[in-house]
C-alpha cells in the first residue's frame, strides 16, 4: 500500500489531521494570542491611564549599522517580554518541596491549552466528500470536557502555594482554590439554559444552531440573510429576512439568555483569577500570591497560563453565547464559490470560507480579551468575604432560578 | 491502536494506584490517585462511555481529590513516621490480596468475549439522560435529597465546637 | 489481538486488589479513605465493561449499568464530603489521623 492511500484510511487520517490541528492551534494561534494579549494589556492600560505605553521595541537595526531603529509601534515588546523572563536566573528557594515546586507551573498551564481541544475554530471544511471540522476533537461531550479540564486547573495553583512552603503563597493558593471551586457552580449552572434550548452538548452543533437561529444574546436575527442579497442590493429580501427572524418567543427567551451570559462571564472572571476577583494574587495583601516564590520560567508559565486561560475562556464564551465562527451573511464551509467566483477544485472555496470563519472567531475572542483588560483597569478589587458571598448567595441562586425560568418558557411557548 | 492505548492507560492507572499505597507523603498519595483516576477515565472512553468518563474526571479528579488535598494541607499532615509493623495483620492482609488476584487470574479465561458491534454511533449523554429522567427518576430525586442531607451534615460536623 | 471483557476485568480486579492492599497496609486514615475510593472505582470499571460487552439492546450498550455507575459516583462524592468532615472533627479531638492511636473504643 502506498503512503497516500495509507494516510487516507479513516483512523490514520483522523490521527494526522488532529496532530496538525493541535500544533497549528497551540503554536500558530494561542501562543501568539497570549503574547499579543500581554502587549495589549500594557497598551490598553496605558491608554486608560492616559500614558503612551510601550512604543520603543521594534527591529534593532542599529546593530547592523543603521542610524535608526524601526519601532513598529512597540510590537517588538511581544517578543522582548518572554525573552526577558527566560533569561532571568531561575532561583529556587531552599525551603521548597523541589518536585512539586517544579511541576506546579506546568500543571497551571496545561489545562488552559487542553480546553482548546473542543473549541470549534471554524466551520466544517469539505475536501471532496471528506469532512474536516476546524477543531481538534468534535465530540458529543464538548462543554463537559471544558468543565472537567478547567476543574483540574486548581492543582497547579494549590501545589504552587503548598510547595513554596511560605505563608503568602499558601494563603494565595487556598484563596484561589476555594474561589475556583465556588464559582465553578455558577459557571456550570449558568450554561444549562443554553443546552435546554439547543438540545446538544456538542460545541460545533451549538454554533451551527446559533448560525441558523441567532446568537444566544441577540434576539433580532436575520433568517436566511445571505451574501447574494447584500451583493445585489436586494433591500426587500433583506427586510423580509429580518422580519422572518423576529418572533415573540425569541424576545421571551432573551431574558434568561442574558442572565446566563452575564453570570457565565462574571464566573469566568473569577475562574481565571482576573480583577475584580484577583484575590489569589492581590499584590497589596499577598505580595504575589501563589507565585511569590517563583522566578524566571516558573513565573512565566504562571503568567502566560493566566492569559492562555483567559483566551480559552473567551473562546468558550464566544462559542456558547456569541455565535462562534458565524456571522449573519457569511456562508459556512459547504459553499462552493467565493463571492460568485467558482473555484476549480471546489475545496478551495470551502477552505477559504473556513479560514474566514476562523478569522471571525479570533476577532470575537480579541473583543472578549479587550473586555477582560478593560475591566481590569477600571474596577477595584472585591474583599474576600464579598467575593464568597457574591458567589454563593447571589450568582449560584441566580443561575439556578434561571434554569427554571428557561424551562418554564420552553414548556409554555413553542420555540 | 486500541489495544496499545488500553495497555498504556491501564499501566498508568495501576502504576499510580500502587504509588498511592507505597508513597509515604499523603500529598504524593493524593496526587498519584488523581493520575490513576485520569487513567481510569481514559479506560471509560475506550469502553465508549464518554459521559461516565468525563464525570469521573469532573467529580473525582476535579472535586473529590481537591477536597482530599485541601484537608491534607489543612491538617498539615507530614510524612507518616515509621511504626513497628504489625506482622500478623500485614501477612493476613497480603494473603487476602494474593488470594483475590489468584482467583481473578483463574476465572479470567471464561470472560473471553469480544466487543459486540453497535448499530449506530454512541450518543451516550442522551441515552443516559433519557434513562435517568424516565426509568430512574425516583432514585435520581432521592440522590438529590441525599446530597442535601450530606451537605447539611458536613456543615454541622465542621462547626468549631459540637454542641 | 482485540480487547476482550477479560482485559478490563483483569485491570479492574488489580485496581481493587491495590485498594484492598492499601486499606490493609496503610495506617493513615486519609490514605485508607483514598484506597476505599480506589476500590469503588474498580467496581465502576467492571460495571461499565459489562455494559459495553454484553449483547447490545436495540443495537446499543446496556445503559442501566452506566446509570448505576452515575449513582455510585454521586453517593461516593457525598460519602467523601461527610467522611472528611468526620476526619477533621476527629483530628480536632485527638490531634492524630493514625488509626492505631484511635483506640478509645478498644478494650
Amino acid at each position: 500500500m502506498n503512503l497516500s492511500a495509507l494516510a487516507m484510511q479513516p483512523e490514520i487520517f483522523l490521527a494526522w489531521t488532529s496532530i496538525i490541528k493541535t500544533l497549528v492551534i497551540v503554536f500558530g494561534i494561542v501562543l501568539p494570542i497570549v503574547s499579543l494579549t500581554v502587549f495589549a494589556e500594557r497598551k490598553v492600560c496605558a491608554f486608560i491611564q492616559d500614558r503612551v505605553g510601550p512604543n520603543r521595541v521594534g527591529l534593532p537595526t542599529t546593530i547592523l549599522g543603521f542610524k535608526k531603529d524601526i519601532r513598529l509601534l512597540g510590537l517588538g515588546q511581544m517578543i522582548a517580554d518572554p525573552i526577558k523572563l527566560l533569561l532571568k536566573e531561575n532561583f529556587i528557594p531552599n525551603s521548597v518541596n523541589k518536585f512539586y515546586y517544579y511541576i506546579a507551573p506546568k500543571l497551571a498551564m496545561i489545562p488552559a491549552l487542553l480546553v482548546l481541544a473542543v473549541l470549534p475554530f471554524g466551520p466544517n471544511v469539505f475536501f471532496g466528500d471528506i469532512k474536516v471540522p476546524l477543531m481538534v476533537a468534535n465530540v458529543d461531550i464538548g462543554i463537559l470536557w471544558v468543565f472537567a479540564i478547567s476543574s483540574l486547573g486548581v492543582y497547579g495553583i494549590v501545589l504552587a502555594g503548598w510547595a513554596s512552603n511560605s505563608k503568602y503563597p499558601f494563603l494565595g493558593g487556598i484563596r484561589s482554590s476555594s474561589q475556583m471551586i465556588s464559582y465553578e457552580l455558577a459557571l456550570g449552572l449558568s450554561v444549562i439554559p443554553v443546552f435546554l434550548i439547543v438540545g446538544t452538548l456538542n460545541m460545533q452543533e451549538i454554533v451551527v444552531w446559533q448560525r441558523e437561529n441567532g446568537w444566544m444574546v441577540a434576539p433580532f436575527w436575520p433568517k436566511g440573510f445571505s451574501l447574494e442579497q447584500l451583493l445585489h442590493g436586494d433591500f426587500a429580501a433583506i427586510g423580509a429576512s429580518f422580519a422572518a427572524g423576529f418572533s415573540v418567543q425569541r424576545l421571551l427567551i432573551w431574558v434568561p439568555m442574558l442572565i446566563s451570559f452575564i453570570v457565565f462571564l462574571i464566573a469566568m472572571f473569577a475562574e481565571t483569577n482576573r480583577v475584580p476577583f484577583d484575590l489569589p494574587e492581590a499584590e497589596q495583601e499577598l505580595v504575589g500570591g501563589y507565585h511569590t516564590e517563583y522566578s524566571s520560567m516558573g513565573f512565566a508559565l504562571f503568567f502566560l497560563g493566566e492569559y492562555a486561560a483567559m483566551a480559552a475562556g473567551s473562546g468558550v464564551i464566544v462559542t456558547l453565547f456569541l455565535g462562534g465562527w458565524s456571522l449573519p451573511f457569511i456562508p459556512d464551509g459547504s459553499a462552493t464559490s467565493f463571492f460568485g467566483i467558482p473555484f476549480i477544485p471546489a475545496w478551495g472555496a470551502s477552505l477559504l470560507w473556513g479560514l474566514i470563519g476562523m478569522t471571525i472567531f479570533l476577532a470575537k475572542i480579541a473583543a472578549m480579551l479587550f473586555l477582560f483588560i478593560w475591566v481590569r483597569w477600571t474596577l477595584p478589587r472585591f474583599r474576600y468575604d464579598q467575593l464568597m458571598k457574591l458567589g454563593w448567595y447571589f450568582f449560584f441562586e441566580l443561575a439556578l432560578v434561571n434554569i427554571f425560568i428557561t424551562a418554564l418558557i420552553l414548556a409554555l411557548v413553542k420555540f | 491502536m486500541e489495544v496499545a492505548l488500553f495497555w498504556i492507560f491501564a499501566a498508568l492507572m495501576l502504576g499510580f494506584g500502587a504509588a498511592v499505597i507505597f508513597l509515604k507523603s499523603p500529598v504524593s498519595s493524593a496526587l498519584s490517585l488523581v493520575v490513576s483516576f485520569l487513567g481510569l477515565a481514559a479506560l471509560f472512553l475506550l469502553l465508549d462511555a464518554f459521559f461516565i468518563g468525563i464525570i469521573q474526571v469532573l467529580v473525582y479528579a476535579g472535586a473529590v481529590m481537591v477536597l482530599f488535598l485541601f484537608i491534607i494541607m489543612l491538617l498539615d499532615l507530614k510524612t507518616e513516621r515509621a511504626r513497628k509493623i504489625n506482622l500478623p495483620a500485614m501477612i493476613g492482609g497480603l494473603m487476602v490480596v494474593v488470594g483475590f488476584v489468584a482467583l481473578l487470574v483463574k476465572l479470567l479465561p471464561s470472560f473471553d468475549i469480544a466487543k459486540p458491534a453497535l448499530a449506530r454511533p454512541v450518543n451516550d449523554v442522551a441515552s443516559v439522560g433519557m434513562l435517568l429522567f424516565s426509568d430512574y427518576n425516583l432514585p435520581f430525586q432521592v440522590i438529590g435529597v441525599l446530597l442535601l442531607v450530606a451537605t447539611v451534615g458536613v456543615v454541622l460536623l465542621s462547626r468549631k465546637e459540637l454542641k | 489481538m482485540t480487547l476482550t471483557l477479560g482485559h478490563f476485568l483483569l485491570v479492574s480486579g488489580l485496581l481493587f486488589a491495590l485498594g484492598l492492599a492499601g486499606v490493609m497496609l496503610r495506617r493513615n486514615i486519609i490514605v485508607i479513605f483514598m484506597c476505599l475510593e480506589m476500590m469503588l472505582n474498580a467496581a465502576n470499571l467492571s460495571l461499565v465493561a459489562f455494559s459495553r460487552f454484553r449483547p447490545p439492546i436495540d443495537g446499543m450498550p446496556d445503559y442501566n449499568a452506566q446509570i448505576l455507575v452515575f449513582f455510585i459516583i454521586t453517593v461516593a462524592a457525598a460519602e467523601v464530603a461527610v467522611g472528611l468532615a468526620i476526619i477533621v472533627a476527629l483530628f480536632r479531638a485527638k490531634q492524630t489521623v493514625h488509626v492505631e492511636d484511635l483506640n478509645s473504643l478498644k478494650f
